[in-house]
């Protein structure tokens, strides 16, 4: 048994096609707007004209984002149902019978995980397809990525895998709920928020 | 009503006699152990091994193909099914990933599927039109009434007019054979005939350029080969979201990962530029052949040319090799130093047209001509323009002149089929065409105003004179009448008319704005609900089994099985099916393929071991011209010399030299920067293959249309220019209509481009605006000077907040 499950993005590796959002609407049976993993659209740099010809230095990269299943998650905390428990591997889930909706924990959760289901008035996340896991299979969206840039397992085999990189903008910082991921940045991936880069597709989050 | 309720009522409503389906899980004992050890053939057992039990208890899991649609990938996925509804679309999770025999990943749209499926807008009954033709106005009536309209209309249009009047139009829906506009052309041929159409609208002009210079479409190689490349440049091509065969994007990052250096040339900041290229350069639409003439020109004047391989395998670069009888005409040398014009190619011309600095052109030009092998892949969205059949040819000679051509790790551009490989075969047959006239396939609108006046300056082939215009449109799986045809407001007048087209017959899931032209609307089955089989097209070694999983919903049927009701009403039908149902012809179909390839799975591996794909493997993978270049005498090229042409005595031939240039050119654009337009119309527009989307199909979909909602994307410096903010309401407007939709403002596409994503529902308001953001409302019915292909992405338009 894993101590900590977690995810690897490689962001220099996205597309941002979103094939995992959708995979992972279709799974979960989505269809009410609620997104458990989305993806972020950054955008940074500027034009210059000399001349007749266009000078730029613009770049952009996408960041996929879920539940990372801290180990230190606010959520859990906050929850004055104790609806929310960790997993021996890591994984955080909400017991939805036990969740009365006060959305304290989406408060709380500083990657906007949790999120509600207004037609049971309870609140829902990523629960890593635990149900996949469990069954040795690797979650919805980690199989389906054309560009093979999301992985999943134990952290500490992710880390040695593919190194110690725990934070990208726009995510905030990992120190205080040490989220269950690791990163590959993008060349142009910033990696704390500096105002040179900005998120651009905020009606699609 | 909610779309759950109405999914329930569609299952509730639909008799569910399910068939006696190999409940594989219980039939094979439910885990992956079993499955890889017990039950399917050793030679299977790379296709089975990945089954896993984890999804068993989501209900059956079948192994099909994505419908795909005209998508240009071809994917295997899982489709879960319980109770006879489809509850889930999964992965193929298997472990192996290798290049040689990569995993088969869909895509976005293949992962939305379900809410296609199940979506409550799927028309349901055959319906006949009751208001003014295109007013979307019908009424249900019985499938006798609808075939029997159908039978008497064909009957009389092909006792009046005779069969040249009817017309099956371009139409990419359906993938899997007994879907799609195969299934009418079938009946239409044992009819007697429809008029012809040649080209489509998706190569037109790549598909007669590529021959012009290389004799051959089959240019390209196995993708594996592209590991060898040491330099890539992605030139207007965007596999990430067009999907240019399945996993193409991921065999550039193969590239990448084994050193290549991967440069985008393009307006926009893609999705494909961001996730594989280490620089981005944009560069105005439709000036392509002005880049790469100036790379030609620094090239050559750097002494950078592979004079070998020129002088040995082309024909044309300068004056030393001009065919005979041509010796005096002007070489692409005299082109390039301007020895007739007067004008120099240089990067400072080209800076002028294209807005890439004059530095920046040289450098890729050094770059490709001196990193060997060296890649350039020309998208296809340059050749949808005025010029399109010289953005192509300009794109095949650096390849020439710098040695690119026939050695592994190079690209000899052009349309750049693959050669070697593929897993395709048998289908089901379409027959052959009675009727000789042909049209090119974007000039139909034409033929129905004007048939009888078109000539060969038209592009009517096959015959001298066409007896009659069009009267019949039979169009299935197709959007082609309004949605993806230029100049919409044009052609649905014509359309309109009653008295120019007097018939029109659509079979479809969903009221498209094509649909809406119908006089008869029969609602189609869609994939899962028969059998089909499809696989990998221009690159990729697979084929895929469609499945029937459903019962046809409500009234839906199988467009071979309409088209079988149809040919049973006009006396035809035992021609048509050949006594032979859906899946009886499936099987024949797979045993036509077995004969093909020996692994290829029999119908009962199949259906009972739920196979459903194969894949073959790529040791040593091919690329074209191998052979030419070892030994050109020996092995010649298709072309009048044998040669690469970079010279056309052919097109010299052609006697206009303004519009058809022997030697290929950049000519500017009337629907350009710098035609006489621009000043009215400043913003050039594109629309570029976006990720939600085939085309127009999917554009119903709530979970693609949410994770990409159709905008305008403008720059931001043109967005501050007109007082627009990210998200207004703009109105996008030119000569031939107007579009109103929400702005995005980014810096991800160049000032003075904007784009407006091809294939959203055009929906207009009281006042003919389109409230869809469908780009053809933009777009013109001005075709390409040789191939008579469309010109959809020539486009100029003034944006204004609105």
């Amino acid at each position: 048994m894993a101590n900590q499950l977690g995810f690897y993005v490689n962001l220099s590796a996205c597309s941002g096609c979103k094939a995992c959002q959708i995979a992972c609407q279709d799974k979960n049976d989505l269809q009410d707007g609620r997104k458990w993993r989305r993806v972020v659209e950054v955008e940074g740099g500027e034009w210059l004209k000399v001349g007749e010809a266009w000078t730029h230095n613009i770049f952009s990269y996408y960041v996929s984002t879920a539940c990372y299943h801290c180990e230190n998650p606010p959520c859990m905390d906050v929850c004055p149902a104790n609806a929310i428990t960790k997993r021996d591997d890591g994984i955080v889930l909400i017991d939805e019978d036990k969740c009365i909706g006060c959305r304290y924990c989406e408060w709380a959760c500083p990657y906007g995980a949790p999120q509600l289901n207004d037609s049971t008035g309870v609140m829902t996340k990523c629960d890593l397809c635990h149900d996949y896991v469990d069954a040795g299979q690797k979650p919805a969206c980690v199989s389906v990525c054309p560009m093979r840039a999301l992985d999943f397992g134990d952290m500490d085999e992710l880390r040695a895998k593919y190194g110690e990189v725990e934070n990208v903008y726009p995510l905030p910082d990992p120190a205080m709920t040490r989220p269950a991921a690791v990163f590959k940045p993008h060349k142009d991936t910033v990696l704390t928020d500096s105002g040179s880069a900005t998120i651009v597709n905020g009606e699609e989050i | 009503m909610s779309e759950k309720n109405l999914l329930n009522d569609l299952v509730n409503k639909t008799v569910m006699s399910r068939r006696s389906f190999m409940k594989w899980s219980a039939a094979l004992g439910g885990t992956a152990a079993v499955l890889a050890n017990g039950g399917i053939p050793s030679s299977l057992a790379q296709n089975a091994d990945s089954l896993g039990s984890a999804f068993a208890e989501e209900g059956d899991v079948y192994r099909c193909a994505c419908p795909a649609h005209n998508c240009g990938g071809r994917c295997p996925i899982l489709v879960h099914v319980k109770d006879g509804v489809i509850t889930r679309i999964s992965s193929d999770d298997s472990n192996y990933d290798e290049i040689d025999k990569p995993r088969v990943l869909a895509c976005t749209r293949g992962r939305a599927y379900r809410r296609r499926q199940y979506h409550p807008d799927r028309l349901k009954y055959p319906m006949k039109r009751v208001g003014p033709r295109g007013s979307g106005e019908f009424e249900q009536i019985s499938w006798d009434e609808a075939l029997d309209t159908v039978a008497s209309e064909m009957q009389r249009i092909k006792d009046t007019y005779g069969n040249q009047a009817f017309f099956v139009p371009y139409g990419t829906g359906g993938s899997g054979g007994f879907n799609g506009r195969g299934t009418a052309m079938r009946l239409m041929n044992l009819f007697g005939g429809s008029l012809n159409f040649y080209n489509n609208y998706s190569w037109a002009a790549t598909q007669v350029a590529t021959p012009i210079v290389y004799g051959t479409q089959s240019t390209g190689a196995q993708r594996q080969d592209w590991v060898n490349s040491r330099y890539i440049l992605m030139w207007g091509w965007n596999p990430s979201e067009m999907i240019d065969g399945t996993n193409t994007a991921y065999f550039v990052k193969k590239a990448r990962e084994n050193g290549a250096k991967v440069i985008s040339i393009d307006p926009r900041q893609s999705l494909s530029t961001v996730a594989l290229a280490d620089e981005w350069i944009p560069i105005r639409p439709g000036t392509d052949s002005a880049m790469l003439t100036a790379m030609a020109y620094v090239i050559v004047t750097e002494d950078l040319h592979d004079k070998d391989f020129i002088e040995r395998c082309c024909v044309g670069f300068d004056q030393s090799q001009m065919p005979e009888g041509y010796e005096d005409e002007e070489s692409y040398v005299d082109y390039l130093m301007g020895t007739v014009d007067g004008v120099p190619k240089t990067p400072e011309w080209a800076e002028a047209i294209t807005a890439v600095p004059a530095a920046k052109i040289a450098q890729i030009a050094r770059e490709y001509a001196t990193v060997k092998p060296a890649m350039m892949y020309q998208g296809y969205g340059m050749q949808r323009r005025e010029w399109g059949e010289e953005a192509v040819r300009a794109g095949c000679v650096l390849p020439a002149i710098t040695g690119n051509v026939g050695i592994s790790g190079g690209w000899a551009g052009g349309i750049a089929f693959q050669v070697g490989g593929g897993a395709g075969g048998a289908g089901f047959p379409s027959g052959s065409n009675p009727i000789s006239a042909s049209i090119p396939s974007v000039e139909w609108h034409e033929a129905v105003l004007r048939g009888t006046e078109m000539g060969p300056e038209d592009g009517l082939r096959g015959v001298d004179q066409l007896d009659t215009n069009i009267k019949m449109i039979y169009a299935v799986a197709s959007n082609c009448l309004i949605n993806q045809h230029p100049n919409i407001n044009r052609t649905a007048e014509i359309l309109a008319d009653e008295s120019l087209c007097e018939f029109i017959l659509i079979h479809e899931h969903f009221m498209t704005p094509t649909a809406k032209f119908a006089d008869i609307l029969l609602p189609a089955a869609m994939p899962f609900e028969f059998y089909g089989i499809t696989g990998s097209w221009k690159y990729g070694e697979e084929a895929m089994f469609q499945r029937k999983l459903l019962d046809p919903p409500f009234e839906t049927m199988s467009d071979f099985d309409i088209c079988a009701a149809i040919a049973d009403r006009l006396g035809l039908g035992e021609e048509y099916t050949e006594g032979l149902s859906n899946e009886e012809w499936m099987q024949r179909i797979v045993e036509q393929r077995r004969e093909r390839y020996e692994d290829f799975p029999t119908w009962e591996e199949l259906m009972d071991n739920n196979v459903g794909f194969f894949q073959r493997r790529v040791e040593e993978p091919s690329f074209a011209f191998k052979d030419f270049r070892e030994n050109p005498e020996e092995n010649p090229l298709d072309t009048p010399s044998g040669k690469i042409e970079i010279f056309s005595a052919a097109m010299f031939d052609r006697n206009d030299p303004e519009r058809i240039p022997a030697v290929p050119k950049y000519i500017p654009e009337v629907e350009g920067p710098f035609g006489p337009k621009a000043s009215e119309y400043p913003l050039q527009a594109m629309g570029h293959h976006y990720m939600p989307r085939v085309h127009s199909t999917h554009d119903e979909n709530p979970w693609t249309k949410e994770a990409f909602p159709q905008r305008l994307f403008m720059n931001s410096i043109d967005a501050r220019e007109r007082g627009i903010e990210d998200g207004d309401m703009v109105r996008v407007f030119n000569d031939y209509g107007t579009v109103m939709i929400p702005v995005r403002v980014t810096n991800k596409i160049m000032p003075g481009v904007v784009d407006l994503p091809q294939g959203a529902w055009y929906d207009p308001d009281e006042n003919g605006i389109d409230r869809g953001g469908c780009i053809n409302v933009l777009t013109s019915h001005r075709v390409t000077p040789i191939a008579f292909g469309n010109t959809q992405h020539s486009v100029v338009v003034q944006v204004e907040k609105a």
